[in-house]
């Protein structure tokens, strides 16, 4: 059994970030465990521009981005350990990993910090009829393909869902010859950034079918096609008479992510099934005393700028634990999500806050002309104005210590938007 | 001629009407500030975009990540990346190398985002 002070698992972005931090606080005794060949997370194989703009005021790509910190780390000289899959945590903090080096070794670990990231919705969580065919691959799966290992997953292509990670691969497929029929999305509005469907779909004359979905697949060794057909906006139920048959040899999903926490529940950390990721306080510490939790496996971030700013304060925290200088909190307040919004994190917050924190947030609607309000117990304590809210971009809110002087018998915290739905 | 630009500067999109003259803008409508004006300005004149693409690398199947030094003309991307894939590069290289000097006769370069050792 290794002894280590601040176990990180996972070496992306948030990962690193953490290592990073942790090491500036003063920390020596720190260990990164990633299963895969390389550090930097999924941001190996984003290799379109557009990261980094708030962090490094410039737009690095994905590998750019991650090779900023994995230089640090190196330059730290922090260890880490690659080809390393953490298979259990348990509640008193002993890891248990495998790795064809070392095979199978435990680690105590006085804190852990949970940076595992996220996944991508499969098709089974669809229930579309079709038989088990090639050709159907998530889009995360087929950006891998492509970007790192030089692969071409099919030449006609069509798309479910409209998150970024779809419409960047409609675009990089375009690139490497392929033809991209048309973006399908159920809901009437995209789950992707407007800069996103100018430049990978509009740029390439791909349409976006909003209030569409595929309903039926065809082919049963390799896909040969697909059905499209309107739904109704309101029960988002197919339209009878509007399939449109599309031919193709590839189908990408893109329809969300999922945060990987079975490792977090063996841990006994708390799930918010809001978010999928763990409860946490402000100081991003889940329900487990001395596991804290970052990144994209806490909530599904859309800017690695925010995995990055989040991780550095688990990191921070995490040596803090260690120290004993973490202040325990004995009376929390409830963050509650009121409406339009949804999964707000941290989900606590101490009444002794003394520190300002940032609320993060996913609106569920679009939104114009709205506010976002916090409330503490049942006064306002602050507003934000906002032209607009989508379930695209995440909202980020400041808190600070203040806003809880404005009502010392509150029991929970309100976060909410102000708007009419449009 | 009428063009309809979507403005990428916030979540609003705002849809943009524009009546243009071969390079002459005549008339802009449709932005709510300033920031979709210059866009669309920007759009209706020169539009360029950054390009990001793959290179082949000597003595492996993997893919090198490269991208333009800068924003390039839209109309050169299908250009720019014909020429990305006629080369092939030799390790090792790191980022920010320049791979391809004044890519299709741009003053843009085409520079290394990957370490490959
Ligand atoms: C395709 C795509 C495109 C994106 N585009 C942009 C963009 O243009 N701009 C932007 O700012 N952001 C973008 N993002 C978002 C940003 O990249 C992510 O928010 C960020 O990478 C999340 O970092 P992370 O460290 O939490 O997760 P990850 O990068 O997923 O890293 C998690 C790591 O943990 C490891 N791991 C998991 N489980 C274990 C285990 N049991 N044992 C050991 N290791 C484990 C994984 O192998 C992985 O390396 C994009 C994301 C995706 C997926
Ligand atoms: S014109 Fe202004 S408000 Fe409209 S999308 Fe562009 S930046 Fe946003």
């Amino acid at each position: 059994m290794r002894n280590v002070d601040i176990l990180i698992i996972g070496g992306g972005p948030a990962g690193l970030a953490a290592a990073v931090s942790a090491y500036e606080a003063g920390a020596r005794n720190i260990l990164i465990l990633e299963r895969e060949e390389n550090l930097g997370g999924i941001l190996k194989q984003c290799i379109h521009n557009g990261f980094g703009l708030h962090t490094f005021k410039e737009e690095l790509t994905g590998p750019e981005y991650a090779q900023r910190y994995i230089d640090k780390v190196l330059e730290y000289g922090i260890p880490s350990q690659c080809d390393t899959m953490v298979i259990n945590i348990t509640p008193d903090k002993v890891v248990t990993a495998v790795s064809r080096g070392a095979g199978l070794e435990h680690f105590k670990a006085k804190s852990i910090i949970l940076a595992m990231g996220c996944r991508e919705r499969p098709r089974g969580s669809l229930a579309t009829p079709g038989w088990r065919c090639s050709g159907i691959y998530t889009a995360g799966t087929a950006q891998k393909f492509t970007n790192l290992k030089g692969l071409m997953p099919g030449r006609r292509v069509l798309i479910l869902g409209s998150g970024d990670i779809g419409l960047i691969m409609a675009r990089r497929m375009t690139f490497l010859g392929a033809k991209v029929l048309a973006c399908v999305e159920l809901m009437p509005f995209s789950a992707g950034l407007k800069r996103n469907i100018v430049q990978c779909l509009d740029d390439y004359g791909i349409p976006l079918l909003l209030s569409h979905t595929v309903v039926d697949i065809a082919g049963r060794e390799r896909l040969e096609g697909v059905t499209v057909a309107k739904v109704d906006p309101k029960t988002l139920k197919p339209i009878p008479g509007t399939e449109e048959y599309y031919e193709c040899d590839t189908l990408l999903l893109s329809v969300g992510l999922i945060p990987e926490n079975e490792l977090s529940t063996m841990a006994g950390v708390k799930i918010s099934p809001a978010t999928n990721g763990a409860e946490v306080n402000e100081n991003l510490q889940t329900s487990v005393d001395g596991i804290f939790s970052c990144g994209n496996v806490l909530h599904v971030h859309d800017l690695v700028d925010f995995v990055s700013e989040e991780s550095a304060k688990a990191g921070v925290n995490a040596y803090k634990y260690v120290q004993g200088q973490l202040a325990e909190d004995e009376e929390t307040l409830e963050v509650v999500n009121g409406f339009g919004v949804s999964g707000a994190v941290p989900q606590h917050i101490s009444k002794k806050l003394d520190e300002p924190i940032t609320i993060m947030f996913r609106p569920r609607g679009v939104y114009k002309d709205a506010k976002v309000c916090i409330d503490v117990g049942d006064v306002q304590a602050a507003e934000k104005k906002s032209r607009i809210l989508t379930p695209g971009e995440m909202v980020t809110l400041k808190f600070t210590p203040e806003y809880l002087r404005k009502n010392a018998n509150a029991d929970k915290i309100t976060v909410r938007v102000e708007a009419q739905q449009s | 001629m009428i063009k309809e630009i979507t403005c990428i500067g916030c979540p609003m999109g705002c849809r943009i009407t524009a009546e243009v003259d071969g390079d002459r803008i005549l008339s802009i409508e449709g932005y709510t500030c300033n920031i979709g004006k210059k866009y669309a300005q920007e759009e209706l004149t020169l539009p360029t975009r950054m390009v990001t693409a793959l290179m082949k690398v000597y003595g492996t199947t993997q893919p090198l990540s490269v991208k333009t030094s800068r924003p390039i003309e839209k109309s050169k991307i299908f250009d720019c990346l014909k020429e990305i894939s006629r080369h092939t590069v030799m390790r090792p290289i790191h980022i920010g190398e320049v791979l391809i000097k004044n890519v299709c006769g741009t003053p843009v370069d085409i520079i290394a985002t990957k370490e490959l050792e």
